[in-house]
């Protein structure tokens, strides 16, 4: 599955567009990382779990987009996007969203 | 009295920490940029026609930075004159500096010397109470252009 937030594959044709697929998921932060974010929080710095935890929630949105992706039969996604947002204090849904498309 | 003096703690302790925290960071941000100079990063939508046969991938780095005591009530105290917040300037800068590091390593991994349309996407993540900014975070993204001989 070939994965790209550009228009075109450079070098290949587009043989059908599929439409829209998206994958997303809501994620907390755990209590131990929260103790150690507030800590951070008066000395500054690089928040290590939360780099950690955002990364590994961007992958699993982008593994659900694939999927879904998979299922229509593409066989690549072009041009993702990725978007967060807050849902409630202290969760944050991260969403990859882009266009199914079969190449030739 | 006790919470004066608390107060007075962290801030010199933000303050302290958070100048050292700092300026560390902005120096292996230069140093690094200065390691990744050969790998390119643009805007642009699409991929100049001369690189129009490479292979593509998505590579992408985030980072989450924390702000610090001082900074957090040099903004609030900044907020009663309005004006630029200095010190949320120079977080911002460096969590995108980073973030766009860490693509570009990413990218240099798979043996990229060409990023395009790189986007940057900024969240704020807040501890929830009183709505403060706790900590941003900075999501660089795009498209790689591989060397096909090397994959």
């Amino acid at each position: 599955m070939l994965v790209s937030n550009i228009e075109i594959i450079p070098g290949k044709r587009i043989a059908k567009h599929l439409g829209l697929v998206q994958g997303n998921t809501v994620r907390t932060k755990h209590l131990g990382r929260d103790l150690m974010a507030g800590l951070k929080n008066i000395f500054g710095g690089e928040l290590k779990g939360y780099t950690e935890l955002l990364n590994d929630a961007r992958e699993e949105a982008v593994q659900r987009m694939m999927q879904q992706a998979e299922s229509m039969g593409a066989n690549a996604i072009i041009n993702v996007r990725f978007s967060t947002s807050s849902v409630a204090a202290g969760a944050a849904e991260l969403f990859a969203y882009g266009t199914a498309v079969i190449l030739e | 009295m006790i919470d004066l003096i608390v107060f007075l703690v962290l801030l010199a302790l933000g303050y302290v920490f958070g100048r050292f925290a700092e300026s560390r960071h902005f120096k292996s941000i230069q140093q690094r940029e200065q390691e990744f100079a050969g790998v390119l990063a643009f805007s642009e939508r699409l991929p100049p026609p001369s690189m129009a046969h490479r292979e593509v991938a998505l590579v992408g780095g985030n980072v989450v930075i924390s702000v610090d005591y001082f900074k957090m009530i040099a903004a609030g105290l900044r907020s009663l004159f309005g004006g630029r917040v200095r010190a949320f300037e120079s977080l911002t800068e460096r969590a995108r500096r980073e973030a766009l590091l860490r693509m570009k390593q990413e990218a240099r991994d798979l043996g990229a010397q060409m990023v395009v349309n790189v986007k940057l996407e900024t969240a704020s993540i807040s501890k929830g109470n009183k709505g403060q900014v706790g900590a941003v975070e900075v999501y660089a993204y795009g498209t790689a252009l591989i060397e096909q001989a090397l994959t």
